[in-house]
């Protein structure tokens, strides 16, 4: 049986080769905080982390993963909500139906890597994930205080 | 042992217009007397006091990102004087509230009615339960109730003995519920008014939040649908044995004439046999319907003889005939999409006796009268479970038609959980859209540039005609003139024109139309703004001193446009470069306004520097969560205003997915000021209001900049490149 190395841990799962990693992570894996939003790499509800870059799981097939390539997901990227992106969301009441956020705060967790002292201009360039409920602003301020944190 | 009565799907159904304000009362036979079970026992239907003093506030409304939840907590615990720390939720079912004569009113969640429409109930419930925990304290001390104070769940006797609430609970719930309570003065609040953070956020950010499309029970097989590309067509056959051998694949049920569904063991594997599935279509009369056959239909309507009417008052012939100058505009609003992040989805269970349901949706009691009636049930024997949405903005609040889907294939698979999910690719082609109107605006003025008649003629599509026919009164649909009636509570024209006539030439294309947040409003709004901006010009007045003239009898719609007015810095120039708009509009209840600041560069790229909102909603029950909602409304409004809309061809809607169907992203998203000015009195809502203003704001200030005046939707259709 293929594995995945995902949240730390060595993981079994029956997929065909070319199921998109989303699939396998919410179906056979049971880890639903990844969404699918649109499974075409337009909405970035589905964004993990793999080795660290954040990436739309929805357009990464398994067998394109590489042996030995982490992947982390929302319920992995902190044991108790306390990395400085979930604290900043929680601490200004980000989310709204919170659908899009497990991929919002991925993708924003990566970005503070990259961006540790962001400007507006570096926000609005690089998190492109969708929000149909337009929490969009707080976003933005969230990103700013998590840096804060860090 | 069941109960045989008729509950029918149209008394549920008529409930839902109330989302336009409606009253279409309807009544539910009640099963049996009001009778709560439970280990803990219960102060009222709204309140649960644990042994531990945790408080547990049952939620009517259902949760889908706008905040009720907590805002109804917040009523309650502010009744209640419990520690706002100790505070959790829970939902009751439809079953329940049907089981105990609908003790908890409706569950519609939509027309921005959660708090507006239960803050009584509920603040009440929170009351009576207070004083029950104190008569409950009094007893145990024997002491009058009157003698004792309470404060955060504790309460104090005459002495400074002490006991808390959870001390006091189990007595409490024996005794006599109160008939008489009194409610606070909302001066005196300290928990709703306030800005406490909102009670369901954590499981959002760890992945933890179920919803409905994550849910898991054992045994659960998924499905992936399929359904008639163009409205009214069959399908004409299907080769099932072409994928009965595709990995994890179980079943190809056609559900209808209309729709097939492959049923796996995974969703991906059901929908990569769909995929695969060969199916012939016989796609019926409406195969060739385009946007020059819905052109032709919504203009013919523009200059049609007969038409439904709105509001009227004076003669307007006469005014039009005298007039001094004559202005005449058309308007186009297309078909938007609600595009939820989370695709539609339902799960259910159905046995010969039985049939459990799991859906996100706004109004869980029509998902109940469609169980009863699509399985052929009791009500008794049918429950629905609810789970908090991934987005609603009204896709979610009537058709329903994703419960009667899950419904159908659970019924052919007894005993297995089946869960259809839909692709985000049928979501889109299959949506309940905003409907579809032009509108011929005709403004009178005389020779001093004062407004004297107006008529607003709206041909298209009617919500009502297509979705709920029987709520049309005598074939015209009331909902089509949200925020142009004379009067009513729900929404008023903030204008006085001494000659008016607003009508509506109903024009109903093979699209399904459906409620989409901010509902009529959002066209009307765009409509009248723009052209009372138009007017203004052709009076040579300034645009907020030409709306003024006309207002003085609404001092509600005014306020609001004089404080974004004031908040943009109206009388003072714009910096070099950047341009201003200013609109309001009336809606649920509430007054909003707002003003934008934008700048078009030589690339005809749009900058919305800044918008200010403001909003009189009565009474604010969370101003952070108010404010949440007035920034997404310009996030959901100005993706229909700039970069969205439906289209057909060939009978089929053309946009699939967001690379076709974009919607405002942190690229487009404005910085928002948010003004609240409640002014006391009333109860506004504050889900979807601001929606109206967000586009006729920002292209008024639109036309100030370019000189284009943008009288269709959206704005990407149009080159902004400086001539
Ligand atoms: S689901 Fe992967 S980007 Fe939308
Ligand atoms: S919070 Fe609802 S889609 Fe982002």
């Amino acid at each position: 049986m293929p594995t995945l190395v995902v949240n730390g841990t060595s993981m079994d799962f029956d997929a065909e080769p070319d199921t998109p990693l989303l699939w396998v992570l919410r179906e056979q894996l049971g880890l639903t905080g990844t969404k699918y939003g649109c499974g075409v790499a337009a909405c970035g509800a589905c964004t993990v982390h793999i080795d660290g870059i954040a990436t739309r799981s929805c357009q990464m097939q398994i067998q394109d993963i590489r042996p030995g390539e982490e992947i982390t997901t929302i319920e992995g990227l902190s044991p108790d909500r306390s990395h400085p992106i979930q604290q900043a969301w929680a601490e200004l009441d980000v989310p709204q139906c919170g659908y899009c956020q497990s991929g919002q705060i991925m993708a924003a967790a990566a970005f503070l890597h990259d961006f540790p002292e962001p400007t507006d201009e570096d926000i609005k360039q690089n998190m492109t994930n969708l929000c149909r409920c337009g929490t969009y602003n707080r976003i933005k301020a969230g990103i700013k205080r998590a840096a804060e944190l860090s | 042992m069941t109960h045989r009565f008729t509950l029918s799907r149209r008394s549920f159904l008529a409930g839902t217009a109330a989302a336009g304000g409606l009253s279409l009362g309807f009544s539910l036979p009640a099963l049996a007397q009001d009778a709560p079970t439970g280990d803990i026992p219960e102060m009222n239907a709204w309140v649960v006091i644990n042994p531990d003093n945790t408080v547990v506030v049952r939620v009517a409304k259902i949760e889908m990102g706008q905040g009720t939840l907590t805002g109804l907590a917040q009523l309650v615990a502010e009744e209640l004087e419990c520690d706002w720390d100790n505070v959790t939720w829970s939902y009751p079912t439809p079953g329940e509230n049907v089981a105990r004569s609908r003790v908890w009113g409706s569950f519609g969640t939509f027309g921005s009615q959660g708090i507006r429409t239960s803050h009584q109930m509920v603040r009440e419930g929170g009351a009576a339960a207070r004083m029950m925990l104190v008569q409950a304290a009094a007893n145990r001390w024997g002491v009058d109730a009157g003698t004792l104070s309470v404060s955060k769940g504790v309460i104090t006797g005459p002495g400074g003995e002490t006991l808390t609430y959870g001390e006091v609970a189990a007595d409490a719930a024996n005794l006599e519920v109160p008939t008489e309570v009194a409610l606070k003065d909302p001066a005196d609040w300290t928990i709703a008014g306030s800005r406490v953070l909102r009670l369901d956020t954590t499981g959002k950010l760890d992945g933890s939040q179920k919803y409905a499309i994550d849910l898991k029970v054992d045994g659960m097989m998924l499905a992936a649908i399929k359904q008639t590309p163009v409205m009214g067509g069959k399908i004409a056959s299907i080769d099932a044995d072409a994928v009965m051998g595709m990995p994890g694949v179980q079943r190809v049920v056609q559900i209808s004439d209309e729709a097939v569904v492959v049923v796996a063991d995974t969703w991906w594997r059901a929908k990569t046999a769909l995929d695969a599935l060969p199916i012939e279509w016989d796609l019926g009369e409406n195969a060739s319907f385009g946007m020059a056959d819905l052109e032709a239909m919504l203009d013919e309507g523009l200059s049609a003889t007969e038409a439904f009417v709105g509001n009227q008052s004076g003669d307007v012939a006469a005014a039009f005939e005298s007039a001094a100058q004559v202005l005449e505009a058309d308007y186009h609003y297309p078909w938007q999409h609600h595009a939820t992040m989370e695709p539609m989805n339902a799960m259910a269970l159905v046995t010969d006796d039985s049939c459990e349901v799991w859906v996100p949706t706004q109004n869980a009691e029509t998902d109940l009268a469609v169980a009863a009636e699509t399985t052929g049930l009791e009500i008794p024997q049918c429950e629905i479970h609810r789970i908090n949405l991934g987005g609603g903005f009204g896709r979610r609040a009537s058709a329903a038609d994703y419960t009667v889907v899950a419904l159908k294939v659970a019924m052919e698979m007894k005993g297995t959980p089946v869960k259809v999910i839909w692709s985000r690719e049928e979501d889109t082609t299959h949506g309940t859209y905003h409907p579809t109107t032009k509108a011929r605006m005709r403004g009178a003025l005389d020779a001093d540039g004062n407004l004297t008649a107006l008529h607003m003629r709206i041909s298209g599509q009617s919500i009502f005609a297509g979705l709920m026919p029987f709520a049309l009164q005598n074939g015209m649909d009331p909902l089509t003139f949200q925020g142009l009636q004379a009067d009513g509570p729900e929404g008023q024209l903030g204008y006085t024109v001494p000659n008016l006539l607003v009508d509506h030439a109903m024009r109903n294309p093979p699209v399904r139309p459906g409620f989409w947040r901010g509902v009529n409003n959002n066209q009307n709004a765009f409509y009248l703004e723009s052209f009372m901006d138009e007017l203004a010009d052709a009076a040579g007045k300034d645009p907020l001193e030409f709306r003024r003239g006309l207002m003085q009898n609404h001092p509600k719609h005014l306020a609001v446009l004089d404080k974004v007015a004031e908040g943009i810095g109206w009388d003072t120039p714009a910096p070099e470069g950047r341009f201003r708009g200013l609109c309001q509009h009336m809606g649920y209840g509430s007054y909003v306004a707002a003003a934008a600041e934008v700048s078009v560069d030589d690339r005809g790229a749009l900058t919305i520097h800044k918008i200010v909102a403001a909003t009189d909603c009565g009474h604010v029950v969370n101003p952070q969560q108010v404010e949440a909602q007035i920034e997404g409304s310009f996030a959901y409004g100005l993706s229909a205003g700039l970069l969205s809309q439906v289209t057909m061809e060939e009978g089929r809607v053309q946009e699939e997915n967001f690379d076709t169907y974009p919607i405002v992203s942190m690229w487009e998203m404005p910085a928002v000021e948010s003004h609240l000015i409640p002014s006391g009195g009333f109860w506004g809502g504050v889900g979807e209001p601001t929606i109206f203003v967000a586009t006729p704001a920002v292209m008024n200030a639109v036309y100030r900049a370019t000189g284009q005046r943008i009288r269709e939707l959206p704005l990407s259709k149009h080159d902004l490149t400086p001539q």
